[in-house]
């Protein structure tokens, strides 16, 4: 009966734009069509076509923007959709990329079939680390998440544990290239590779979501008395959001340990954490679509703020230098400004207006 | 007819093509890699402009400075650099990006003064992957002089483990019945420092009777402090950045604790460390010296102090004088415009390398009087000499004779 | 023992600072029920602010009072200029602006200082007694002055007129309005307030720390849980926790090593102190949710 298809419906309705913000199946195909776009054109001068069209670099920083926005996503699912607020999933990230780092480095295994255990160790740090959160609510969450990203590092150069870890020197990786001769460099295999992890982990998150699951989850997050009386194990459930959140970031930060083939822990500090949760706020809180524009946000962002406060200080000649950092505050202002619920909720409320727009024209 | 003309055609494009790519070959006056040409060299580097090693970002600046005068000035051998400078925070995973945007997309001709330990590392491998230079890395761990197995990275300045073998010596040699607390960053440098001094200490390494760790994160180090007050210790040697070092001298003059102490030479500066810290808790700190303090009046008639104060005063107007990281990035500037001459017209990577692992007994400005940059094809580490200086009033008291890495190992 | 005397000491006097911000960060709290990142950096430019004044050659305590009114101003300002027009955003879009001021004042201060340490000269006289290798001349001042200003804002809440109507736009902004309470402008004024406190907290703390741009950045985190754990909306509260956290610390790591002197094994140290600080607030919260002090609130359904 209530399909998400887009009936007349309101509530319907609403409830798809909640984590799709009206995207259809059409527009996520050609979300991955666009993805595996640079694929084909890295892929021309196989038939005679012009080489390096996209240069290695683009593919570094294209394959970054969809390893965030696999971060978001985690971050959104625990956030967004369930609720409880983190400061701390660089944490995740991290034990993610230390945990393929460890199986890499110690053990020989190749990158990429580190990501199940990976994946099953971030998800259970995550439900342990839930489960006593349960308790605390809000702000104390926040306080609880943000010394998870704090104790993180602290954690990576405890002596007992430096024979894992690599201690304060982490652990370098290998090169991942294409096998079998593919015609690849490695950075567009790399880009591959992330895109094949990511499209599942989108995937799936839609279906959760779309699910008795998802439906309790926000459930839980807009009338947490009602779920309970309506019989949801808020405590099981949030539970397991923490650790399936703890999940999808840890991979992305397996991915990410691969891409720079190092890690240490001054490679995670506090400030990766509140990156995550500026891409989340800024892509769209709840959305996953908002996730991937969130991805993409922080990675050009800072490229941006650069190259601005450069241009700005050579034009205005101030007496002080213009810091990118400081156009970096200002764009996060007015983008709150702009658009409160996030780039998605922007967009979700352009279509909107375009289309009453339409529709009375069509009227009249 | 269809298929020879157009084969006419391919050839003329082709004849074209070779006309093009041979007009500027001839016109040319050397050979160039990426990033090199007539008229400019393109230089990139990395710096943490924020983050918690944003002190050090003043580096980054005044070598660009430096190189803004070089050009003012006409150049080198006539050619303009062009500095590229990113922040990368301290993160490693940034320097990568960074460095990777720098030698991908500027097409930067080398990699200059790239700034830490850990973003260094990261982009190690990378980068000898790459063959482009990275060239004079602004950390002293003791890895970056290897040659055979890294030819594409040199340090510059004397080495951790260098200096933490001679404070070890000098320790054995002055005092009696040393028992020694250290305080220590709990990262690559802090380690390496105090591995180098415990294989100073040798068989003797049991003198240590408390080493103390301290975070970036942590807002003090007075809780350190008094842990190693309390050890008994007689000889404190702090392995601290400027802040916590000052920190830590002065907490130490609170507790009325005077050992005789040692502090590495990242906080040797009068103006950042020694002043903050109250000049009268800091008297008789020893620590090991290449540069020249800017505060030092010894040095205030000098020619090459003369010429920075004259330079500072005309690029880096709000720069702070008393900083020693100023001094630190027009030396080494200055160094890297002496290769850069050196290449002459042959302005390839491998030339660069070349002409970098081939400074005999060379001088650079604002180093200690018998302190001279030297390397060659097997030794990548081109200052290898320090002299221990004592403070004594407002500024350093040198003394014994300058040591390098030979002596102290021996 | 003499050990254990000076860790506490020293953690008292460490928990004045966390204390001070605490406080800060309570009275924005308590006044909009938001936390505000952006208050250690806040913090740290009006430092920077009297220590410019001092440069110029002002008196410390002529500079001080033209600070705390300057950074009065930057705080109604931020509150009317930035968050009113947000008043409806949700709570995390709120938090990404703490977080771009929290950046912009950090960049301005390092273009505009610098981020080479400063000296910042303690306000209070020197002066020798015994027991000064445990608390110093500026210690004890610094802990006085936190009681202080508690006792000030103690008195102002409960005994001014605008104090009250401060407390009752607060709790109850609907009954506050109809009472004749500018609701809006008590905002503000609870956002000026938490940044002329953290002005001084700022002025307190650079004498410790040294001037520089990150001076803040790790007190904000012992002050955010010095605030929680004395409950978040009673000032007396943060005031306590945050020397709670201070002391906290310190004895986590003299009990590390006293147990490495007694049984040569490394357990915990200055490592980590940290984090084992911070697992025991927590676990403190998680046994006591509304804090030590604070009150339990009942949720309504």
């Amino acid at each position: 009966m209530a399909t998400t298809t887009t009936t007349a419906n309101g509530v319907t309705r609403k409830q798809t734009s909640r984590f799709g913000a009206g995207f259809s199946r059409n527009v996520w195909l050609l979300l991955i069509a666009l993805a595996l776009l640079p694929v084909v054109v890295a892929l021309l001068p196989l038939v005679g076509g012009p080489a390096e069209v996209i240069s290695s670099y683009t593919f570094l920083q294209l394959s970054l923007m969809i390893v965030y926005s696999i971060a978001v996503l985690g971050l959104n699912l625990l956030t967004g959709f369930n609720g409880q607020i983190s400061l701390g999933h660089g944490a995740f990230f991290a034990a993610g990329a230390y945990v393929a780092a460890a199986l890499v480095a110690h053990h020989h295994w190749p990158h990429m079939v580190t990501l199940p255990v990976v994946a099953l160790f971030c998800f259970v740090l995550g439900y342990l680390f839930g489960l006593p959160a349960l308790r605390l609510e809000g702000h104390y969450l926040a306080l609880a998440t943000f010394s998870l990203a704090i104790a993180v590092p602290q954690i990576l150069k405890y002596r007992h544990l430096e024979g894992v870890t690599g201690g304060v020197q982490g652990l370098n990786l290998p090169k991942i290239v294409a096998p079998w001769g593919l015609p690849f460099t490695p950075d567009q295999w790399m880009y591959l590779l992330v895109l094949v992890v990511a499209v599942p982990i989108f995937w799936f998150t839609r279906n959760l979501l779309d699910s008795r699951t998802g439906r309790a989850l926000m459930a839980i997050r807009d009338q947490p008395m009602a779920a309970a009386t309506m019989g949801i194990n808020i405590s099981q459930y949030k539970a397991i959001t923490f650790g399936l959140s703890a999940m999808i970031t840890g991979i992305a930060g397996a991915l990410h340990a691969g891409m720079f083939r190092f890690v240490a822990p001054d490679s995670y500090p506090l400030e990766l954490s509140i990156t995550f949760l500026v891409g989340m706020v800024v892509g769209g809180l709840a959305s996953l679509p908002g996730a991937i524009f969130g991805g993409i946000f922080v990675q050009v962002i800072e490229k941006y703020a650069d190259s601005i406060a450069r241009s700005l200080s050579s034009t205005l000649h101030l007496p002080i230098d213009i810091e990118p950092w400081t156009i970096y505050g200002i764009a996060l202002i007015l983008l709150v400004y702009l658009m409160p619920t996030g780039i998605a909720g922007g967009i979700a409320r352009l279509r909107r207006l375009m289309n009453n727009t339409g529709r009375r024209s069509g009227t009249s | 007819m269809l298929q020879s003309s157009r084969r006419l055609f391919l050839a003329g494009a082709s004849a074209l093509g070779l006309a093009i790519a041979a007009t500027p070959a001839l016109a040319q006056k050397g050979k160039y890699d990426e990033g090199a040409s007539d008229t400019e060299i393109k230089i990139g580097n990395t710096n943490p402009y924020s983050g918690p090693a944003s002190a050090y970002g003043v580096i980054g600046k005044s070598i660009d400075a430096y190189f803004k005068k070089i050009n003012d000035d006409g150049g080198i051998n006539g050619r303009k650099i062009n500095f590229v400078t990113y922040d990368d925070g301290y993160s490693p995973p940034k320097t990568v990006e960074m460095v990777r945007k720098l030698v991908e997309q500027d097409k930067v001709l080398l990699l200059f003064q790239t700034l830490g330990t850990p973003p260094n590392t990261a982009i190690w491998q990378y980068m000898n992957d790459a063959k482009v230079p990275q060239l004079f890395v602004a950390t002293g761990a003791s890895k970056w002089g290897d040659p055979k197995g890294h030819p594409w990275t040199m340090g510059f300045q004397p080495d951790y483990r260098t200096e933490g073998i001679i404070y070890a010596k000098h320790i054995l040699e002055t005092v009696k019945d040393a028992k020694i607390a250290v305080l220590y960053q709990n990262d690559d440098y802090g380690k390496d420092y105090l591995g180098g001094f415990k294989e100073g200490l040798g068989k003797d390494a049991n003198k240590i009777v408390k080493e103390e760790p301290y975070n970036v994160t942590d807002p003090t180090v007075d809780n350190q402090i008094i842990q190693l007050k309390n050890s008994g210790a007689n000889v404190f040697f702090n392995i601290a950045t400027p802040k916590f070092a000052a920190q830590a001298i002065k907490k130490a003059a609170e507790l009325g604790w005077k050992p005789v102490q040692y502090v590495n030479n990242v906080s040797s500066s009068v103006g950042s460390v020694m002043k903050p810290a109250g000049i009268d808790n800091a008297q008789g700190i020893i620590t090991a010296l290449y540069l020249k303090d800017p505060t030092d009046p010894q040095w205030a008639n000098s020619a090459d102090m003369k010429e920075w104060k004259a330079f500072m005063a005309k690029y880096m107007p709000q720069g702070n004088l008393s900083d020693g990281s100023y001094v630190y990035g027009y030396a080494v500037a200055h160094l890297m415009e002496i290769v850069l001459k050196q290449c002459g017209n042959e302005l390839t990577r491998a030339n660069i390398m070349k002409q970098a692992a081939n400074l005999k007994s060379v001088e650079i400005p604002l180093l200690l009087p018998g302190i001279k940059v030297n390397t060659s094809p097997t030794d990548f580490y081109p200052l290898q000499s320090v002299q221990l200086a004592r403070i004594k009033g407002e500024s350093y008291e040198l003394f014994g004779k300058v040591l390098s890495n030979e002596a102290a190992s021996n | 023992m003499e050990q254990l005397i000076q860790q506490v000491a020293a953690g008292l006097a460490n928990g004045a600072i966390y204390a001070c911000l605490a406080l800060a960060l309570v009275m924005i709290f308590v006044s909009t029920d938001h936390i505000n990142f952006a208050q250690g950096n806040l913090a740290m430019f009006s430092a920077y602010l009297v220590w410019q004044f001092l440069q110029w050659g002002l008196n410390f305590w002529l500079a001080l009072p033209i600070v705390v009114v300057i950074s009065f101003i930057i705080g109604v300002a931020i509150e009317r200029f930035i968050l009113r027009p947000l008043h409806d955003a949700p709570v995390l879009s709120i938090v990404v602006v703490f977080i771009g001021l929290l950046t912009i004042f950090f960049s301005l201060a390092g273009a505009i200082w610098g981020h080479t340490i400063n000296a910042f000269p303690s306000p209070f006289p020197k002066f020798n007694f015994p027991g000064a290798a445990y608390f110093g001349p500026h210690q004890i001042g610094m802990i006085l002055t936190t009681i202080v200003l508690l006792l000030l804002l103690f008195a102002f809440f409960r005994f001014t007129p605008l104090g009250l109507a401060m407390r009752a736009a607060a709790q109850n902004p609907a009954s506050a309005r109809l009472a004749g309470v500018r609701v809006d402008w008590m905002l503000a004024l609870g956002w000026g307030l938490a940044a002329a406190i953290g002005a001084v907290a700022g002025t307190l703390v650079a004498p410790v720390v040294y001037l520089e741009p990150n001076m803040m950045a790790s007190i904000l985190l012992y002050g955010f849980a010095g605030a929680l754990i004395g409950g978040i909306s009673s000032p007396g509260g943060a005031v306590a926790g945050g020397f709670i956290v201070g002391v906290l610390e310190n004895l986590i790591s003299y009990f590390g090593d006293v147990v490495q002197n007694l049984t040569g094994l490394y357990i915990i140290g200055n490592g980590e102190k940290l984090s084992v600080a911070l697992l025991i607030v927590i676990t403190v919260l998680t046994l006591k949710p509304a804090g030590l002090f604070g009150r339990v609130s009942v949720k309504r359904v």
